[in-house]
C-alpha cells in the first residue's frame, strides 16, 4: 500500500459578526492571535470605530422588534442556542486548547456556558414576575411598575475568558430584550467568533447579538462614548479605563455597569440580578371607577 | 353589465355612536378564518369564484394604451388551456384610460372601473375631483373607485369628508361607487370602523380598503372590520353595500381566506362579483396555477401562465 | 331601537368540503399497561377497560384498571426515587429533564394532537393549535425554576414535598397532566398521576416521551383506572401532596378524606362564570367572547364563561349577532379541520347536558340551538342558548358543562356585580368595556381568581389559575403556582 499523504486542512478566516453576516473589518487591519509558541494561529479582524458604528445601528434596528417578542419565544431561542452549542462542543474545546487551555478545563467551560444558556433561558419568562409589582398607592388607580429593556448595550468581555464569560454576559442581557455589540477578548478572541456562528443558527434575528475582534485601547472610548448606546457593560480593564468609560458614558446618562475579577465558572456568578442591571422600570397609573 | 346604484338619502352619522373595536380581539377572530382548510371541491369553486372577483388593475404613471390593450386582453382570456373559467369582474385603471379600455372590451361583459379624485392621494380641490369622475364616466366607466380626504378626517373635518363622497356619487349617475378609505393611512381599526360609516352613509355602493400605492394595503383585520360595518348598516337600513380588499392580496390561498371571512361574517348573499370584489393584478395568475395543480394533481410553474 | 327583520342568510351556497387530518402517523398500542418506575406493566389483577372515540363509539384502546396494589406499587416507586436518584440530583440537571419532556413534545406534537382529538372528541385545530404547544410550554416555563427557587419564596428555603398524587380530568387531558407534572417536578417531588377514564391515552404517550427522555425510574408513574384508583393514590399514606382538578362534589369528598391527615392538598373544581358585557363594548369582538368562552372545548371548560350578563340597552344586537355566529359553527368530526365544536365526552355527559336542556325549557327559559347538522353517531350537542331565565333558574345556578350559554339582562353596574357574584362557585369571570377604568373597578368586585377582560379563556404557563369559593382552592401556574409543590423553611 503507498504511504499516505498528509492532508492539508482548511485554515479558517475569523471575521465579525454585524449584522446576523459575517463582514470583514472596513478597516482592512488585523492582528495575529499566536500561541504559546509563537505560532500564529489565526489573523483576527483589529475592528475599528466604523465597525462598531455600523453594529450599533443593526443593534439599534433590531432591538425593537426583539424586545416585543415574547418572553417565552426569547427563551425558545436562547435555549436553542445551547442546543447548538451542544452539537459544537468539540470546536469549542479545541479552540479553547489552542489558545491555551487544559482539555478538562476547556470541556468544563464548554459545559457550563451551554448551562449557562439554559439558565438564563428558563429565566426569560421569569424575571418580569420578580422584580415586577402592583404598588398599592393611596388614590383610586390601578398602578403597577414592570421592568423594559434599557436599548442597546455595548459590552467589553472579560479578558481573560475564551467563552463562558462571554456567554454568561451576553444571555443575560439578551434575555431581557436588549441587543448588544460586544468586543471579545483580546487575549483569547476565537470562540467568540464561533459562537457568533452558533448564534446565526439558532434563530437569533440579526443584529440582536454583534461580536467585534479588536484592541480595547483602540475601542474602549467608542463603546462607552457612543450617543446611540443607552448602557455600557465592562468586565476586567484597570482603574484608569474604568474612569474614562464613566466619563465618557456621562454624555448621554449611559447606565454604566461594571463586573469586575468575576469567576464565570461559579454558579453564583449568575443571577436574575444580573438581567435586572440592564432594564429599566416603568410604572403606569389608570383610575379604578365606573 | 351596468348595475343601476341604489339611491339612498343622506344624512351625517353620529360618529360618537361607532361601536369600538378591540385590535387584539379582531386578530383572534381572523386567525380563525386562517386556520379553515378549504379543501378538494370547497377549494376548486372557491379559486373559481375568486376569478370572478377580480378588479385587474394598472395604475402606473408609466401606463400606456398598449399596456391598457394587453391588461384587457388578460381580462378576456384568463387561460384558455382551461375550459369554464369565470372572466374578471372588472379592469380598473386611470381615467385616461379608459376610453381605451371600453373599446379593447368592446363586446364583453366585464366592467370598466376608473379611479378618480386625484388618486391616490386626494390632495385636490372639490371641483378637480368632480371633473374628474365626469370625464372618467364619459368616457365610459361603468365604476369609480375614489379616494376619501384621509387629512380631512385625521383633522376631524367630518362633514367635509361626507359632502365630497354625496358630491362624487352625484357626479357618477348611473356608476357605481367604491369609496377607497386607505386603511393604512387611518392608524387604528376604530377609525377604520368610523370612516366605513361615514362613506356608507354618504352613498357608497361598495366600500373600499386601499389604493394599493402604500403599506399596508389590505388586510385581513381591517377587512373584518369593513365586513362588520357593513352587516349594522344592512340591519339598520336594509341597504347592501359592497366590499373590495385591495392591494397585497397576491396569492389565491390568502383570497380565499378572504372568502371563508366573507362567508362567515355576511353570508351567502354577498358571495358574487355583484358585492365583493379583489383589488388586484398578479393573484388571477396564482388563482390559475392553484386551479390547475388541482385538476393535475401536479405543482405548477409560472412560465405556463400569461403575463399581460 | 327595533332590530328590522333584515337577516343574514349563513347556509346555501359555498360550503366547506371535508378535510380530515391525517392519522397513518401515530401510533396507538392495542393495548397499555401501567407506567410505574421506568415501565410499563401489567395490572395485578389483569383487568383492563375500554377507551372510546366519543365521534364514533368506537374503540381504541384497552387499558388498565390500578387496583390498590398497583397504587401501592406506584406510590412506593415515586418515593424510591425521591429519596434516591431525583431529590440527590442537582437542580438544575433536574431542569434539564423537564427541558427535554418540552422539546419532545414539541418534536411528536402533531401525534399527541391526533390522539388527544380521537379520545376526548375535541376538535383537531383545538388541539393542534391550543392544548398541545400549552402542555409544551408548561414544562418549558416550569423547567427553568428548577434551579431559581431561592428567588421565588423571599426569605424562605424552599423544599420538595415528596410524592405528589394526582388527579386529572377529560377535558384537557394532555395539559392538565402537563399543569400537574410540571411544576412538581420542578420543585423536586416525585409523582402519581392518574388521568380520567375517559381520556387515558396521551398520558400514556406522555408516558412513553418520559421515558426516552431518561428521567430516572419511578419519578413519573401513571396509573390509569376509574374512581376507585383516584381514591386510593388520594388517600396513600405515602403521598405527600395531593392535587385534584374535577367537579366540585368530589372535590368536597377529596378534602373530607384528607381530614386529619397531614397532606398538602390543592384542588380545582367547577365554575360558572359571569361574562358581562357593558353597552360600550366593543360588541363583535365581544360577541367572539361568548363564543370563545362557551363553545370552544364542546363548553366542557370548568372556567367557562356560561352566564352571559348583558347590558339591556346592547342585549337584542348581542343577542342576534351571537344566533347569526352560532350559525357559522360547525359541529362535527373532530378530526376534521375546520370543526369548531367536537363530540361530547361521553354518553353520560351527554345525557347529563341533555337533562339540562329539558330542566331549562322546563323553568320557563327559551331555548335556541343553531341549525347545524350533525354526525349520525357518537355524541353530539349543538350549541345552545336560553334566554328568559334568571338567578333562580337550574340551568343559570349548576354547572351543566357542556356549549349551553344562560343569558341574563343587567342595567347598572351594580346589578352586575351582584348578579356575578351570586354564586356559589369563583373561578373566573368576563368583563366587556372599552372603559379602563371600569375593567379596574370590576376586578375589583367579581370574587372569582381569573378574570378576563376584553377578552377569555386565555391561558398562559406564567399566568397564575384557580379559584375562589367552591370552584377550588390554590393556583397553577405562574410564580405563584410553585407554592403549591414546596414546603417553605425559615
Amino acid at each position: 500500500m503507498a504511504a499516505a499523504e498528509k492532508r492539508l486542512p482548511v485554515a479558517k478566516t475569523y471575521k465579525i459578526f454585524i449584522g446576523g453576516k459575517f463582514p470583514r473589518t472596513e478597516s482592512g487591519r488585523y492582528f495575529a492571535l499566536e500561541d504559546h509558541k509563537g505560532a500564529v494561529i489565526a489573523n483576527m479582524c483589529r475592528s475599528s470605530r466604523k465597525d462598531f458604528r455600523n453594529s450599533v445601528v443593526a443593534a439599534r434596528q433590531a432591538q425593537s422588534g426583539w424586545a416585543a417578542a415574547s418572553a417565552y419565544l426569547r427563551g425558545q431561542i436562547i435555549y436553542r442556542i445551547a442546543e447548538i452549542l451542544e452539537g459544537r462542543k468539540a470546536q469549542f474545546v479545541e479552540e479553547l486548547m489552542l489558545q491555551g487551555n487544559a482539555l478538562r478545563a476547556a470541556e468544563r467551560e464548554v459545559e457550563e456556558s451551554i448551562d449557562r444558556l439554559i439558565y438564563y433561558a428558563g429565566w426569560a419568562d421569569k424575571y418580569q414576575q420578580l422584580f415586577s409589582a402592583v404598588n398599592p398607592v393611596n388614590s383610586s388607580h390601578f398602578n403597577f411598575s414592570v421592568l423594559e429593556p434599557t436599548g442597546v448595550v455595548s459590552m467589553i468581555a472579560p479578558n481573560d475568558s475564551g467563552l463562558i464569560g462571554l456567554v454568561s454576559n451576553i444571555a443575560s442581557v439578551i434575555v431581557g430584550g436588549n441587543t448588544c455589540i460586544v468586543l471579545a477578548s483580546e487575549e483569547q478572541p476565537l470562540c467568540a467568533v464561533s459562537f457568533a456562528e452558533v448564534l446565526q443558527a439558532s434563530d437569533v434575528p440579526s443584529g440582536v447579538v454583534n461580536i467585534l475582534t479588536g484592541f480595547r485601547s483602540e475601542l474602549t472610548e467608542q463603546f462607552a462614548s457612543h450617543m446611540d448606546v443607552n448602557a455600557v457593560v465592562y468586565c476586567d480593564g484597570g482603574k484608569k479605563a474604568a474612569r474614562t468609560i464613566q466619563t465618557l458614558a456621562a454624555d448621554n446618562i449611559k447606565r454604566v455597569i461594571s463586573r469586575q475579577r468575576v469567576n464565570w465558572m461559579l454558579s453564583k456568578s449568575a443571577s436574575p440580578y444580573e438581567i435586572r442591571d440592564t432594564q429599566e422600570v416603568k410604572t403606569t397609573w389608570h383610575p379604578i371607577g365606573t | 353589465m351596468s348595475l343601476t346604484a341604489v339611491k339612498t338619502p343622506n344624512r351625517m352619522p353620529d360618529l360618537g355612536r361607532v361601536a369600538a373595536v378591540d385590535e387584539v380581539g379582531v386578530d383572534e377572530r381572523v386567525a380563525r378564518f386562517q386556520s379553515r382548510s378549504i379543501k378538494k371541491a370547497s377549494k376548486v369553486e372557491a379559486l373559481k369564484m375568486v376569478l370572478g372577483m377580480i378588479d385587474l388593475t394598472t395604475l402606473e404613471g408609466q401606463d400606456t394604451p398598449g399596456k391598457v390593450r394587453q391588461l384587457c386582453q388578460k381580462a378576456i382570456h384568463l387561460h384558455d388551456a382551461m375550459p369554464g373559467l369565470p372572466h374578471v369582474a372588472a379592469v380598473c385603471v386611470y381615467p385616461t384610460m379608459v376610453g381605451i379600455a371600453k373599446e379593447a372590451l368592446q363586446g364583453h361583459d366585464i366592467n370598466i372601473a376608473s379611479v378618480a379624485t386625484a388618486f391616490p392621494s386626494g390632495m385636490s380641490s372639490r371641483e378637480v375631483k368632480l371633473d374628474e369622475t365626469r370625464m372618467a364616466v364619459a368616457a365610459g366607466a361603468t365604476e369609480i373607485d375614489m379616494v376619501i380626504s384621509r387629512g380631512a378626517f385625521l383633522a376631524g373635518q367630518y362633514a367635509h369628508v361626507f359632502d365630497e363622497i354625496v358630491a362624487v356619487k352625484e357626479a357618477c349617475g348611473d356608476a357605481r361607487l367604491k369609496v377607497i378609505l386607505e386603511t393604512g393611512e387611518l392608524g387604528t381599526l376604530d377609525r377604520v370602523r368610523s370612516a366605513s360609516v361615514l362613506a356608507m352613509h354618504a352613498g357608497a355602493d361598495f366600500i373600499k380598503t386601499s389604493t394599493g400605492k402604500i403599506q399596508p394595503a389590505a388586510t385581513m383585520q381591517v377587512t373584518l372590520v369593513m365586513l362588520q360595518a357593513i352587516k349594522d348598516y344592512y340591519r339598520e337600513t336594509g341597504r347592501m353595500v359592497g366590499m373590495k380588499p385591495a392591494g397585497g392580496i397576491s396569492n389565491a390561498k390568502l383570497a380565499v381566506h378572504y372568502l371563508v371571512m366573507l362567508r362567515e361574517t355576511l353570508g351567502a348573499a354577498w358571495m358574487t362579483p355583484e358585492w365583493f370584489r379583489f383589488g388586484a393584478s398578479s393573484l388571477a395568475n396564482d388563482a390559475l396555477m392553484q386551479l390547475m395543480k388541482q385538476s393535475t394533481g401536479v405543482y405548477q410553474s409560472a412560465d405556463y401562465f400569461s403575463k399581460d | 331601537m327595533a332590530i328590522p327583520e333584515n337577516k343574514l342568510a349563513f347556509d346555501g351556497g359555498w360550503n366547506y368540503a371535508p378535510a380530515p387530518e391525517s392519522t397513518d402517523h401515530i401510533v396507538v398500542k392495542k393495548r397499555y399497561g401501567l407506567f410505574i418506575n421506568g415501565d410499563f406493566r401489567a395490572p395485578e389483577k389483569g383487568r383492563y377497560f375500554d377507551t372510546l372515540n366519543p365521534a364514533n363509539e368506537e374503540k381504541l384502546s384497552r387499558v388498565a384498571m390500578a387496583s390498590q396494589t398497583d397504587v401501592d406499587k406506584a406510590v412506593k416507586a415515586a418515593r424510591k426515587a425521591y429519596t434516591g436518584p431525583w431529590s440527590r440530583m442537582k437542580a438544575k440537571e433536574r431542569g434539564k429533564y423537564i427541558f427535554r419532556i418540552a422539546r419532545m413534545i414539541q418534536e411528536r406534537a402533531r401525534e399527541f394532537a391526533v390522539i388527544e382529538s380521537l379520545d376526548g372528541g375535541k376538535p383537531i385545530r383545538e388541539s393542534r393549535d391550543v392544548d398541545v404547544p400549552l402542555a409544551a410550554a408548561h414544562f418549558f416555563y416550569y423547567a427553568g425554576w428548577a434551579d431559581k427557587l431561592e428567588y421565588a419564596f423571599p426569605g424562605r428555603k424552599a423544599k420538595a414535598l415528596g410524592v405528589a398524587g394526582q388527579v386529572i380530568p377529560w377535558n384537557f387531558p394532555l395539559l392538565m397532566a402537563s399543569w400537574k407534572i410540571a411544576p412538581a417536578l420542578a420543585c423536586g417531588n416525585t409523582v402519581v398521576l392518574k388521568p380520567a377514564e375517559t381520556t387515558p391515552l396521551t398520558a400514556l404517550k406522555l408516558a412513553e416521551v418520559i421515558a426516552d427522555a431518561g428521567l430516572p425510574d419511578g419519578v413519573v408513574n401513571i396509573v390509569t383506572g376509574a374512581g376507585d384508583t383516584g381514591a386510593a393514590i388520594v388517600t396513600h399514606p405515602g403521598v405527600d401532596k395531593v392535587a385534584f382538578t374535577g367537579s366540585t362534589n368530589v372535590g368536597r369528598i377529596i378534602q373530607k378524606a384528607l381530614a386529619g391527615t397531614n397532606k398538602k392538598y390543592t384542588l380545582e373544581l367547577g365554575g360558572k362564570a359571569a361574562n358581562i358585557i357593558f353597552a360600550d363594548a366593543a360588541i363583535d369582538q365581544a360577541v367572539e367572547g361568548i363564543v370563545n368562552g362557551i363553545f370552544f372545548n364542546q363548553g366542557h371548560v370548568c372556567c367557562a364563561g356560561s352566564r352571559l350578563l348583558v347590558q339591556e340597552s346592547v342585549a337584542d344586537e348581542v343577542i342576534e349577532k351571537l344566533k347569526d355566529r352560532m350559525e357559522t359553527l360547525i359541529v362535527g368530526d373532530p378530526l376534521d379541520k375546520n370543526t369548531d365544536i367536537g363530540a361530547i365526552n361521553s354518553r353520560m355527559q351527554l345525557e347529563k347536558i341533555e337533562s339540562y336542556l329539558k330542566i331549562g325549557q322546563s323553568e320557563g327559559g327559551e331555548m335556541h340551538q343553531s341549525s347545524c347538522s350533525l354526525p349520525k353517531s357518537g355524541y353530539w350537542c349543538r350549541p345552545t342558548i336560553f334566554t328568559g331565565v334568571s338567578q333562580s333558574s337550574r340551568v343559570v345556578q349548576e354547572e351543566i358543562f357542556g356549549p349551553v350559554l344562560a343569558i341574563q339582562t343587567f342595567r347598572t353596574y351594580d346589578e352586575a356585580l351582584t348578579k356575578a357574584n351570586n354564586t356559589p362557585y369563583g373561578l373566573s369571570g368576563g368583563v366587556w368595556t372599552d372603559k379602563g377604568s371600569k375593567i379596574f373597578k370590576m376586578t375589583q368586585g367579581i370574587r372569582a381568581g381569573v378574570i378576563w377582560a376584553n377578552t377569555f379563556n386565555k391561558f398562559d404557563p406564567t399566568s397564575p389559575f384557580g379559584g375562589y369559593k367552591e370552584s377550588g382552592m390554590g393556583r397553577e401556574g405562574g410564580l405563584h403556582g410553585l407554592g403549591a409543590y414546596v414546603k417553605l423553611e425559615a
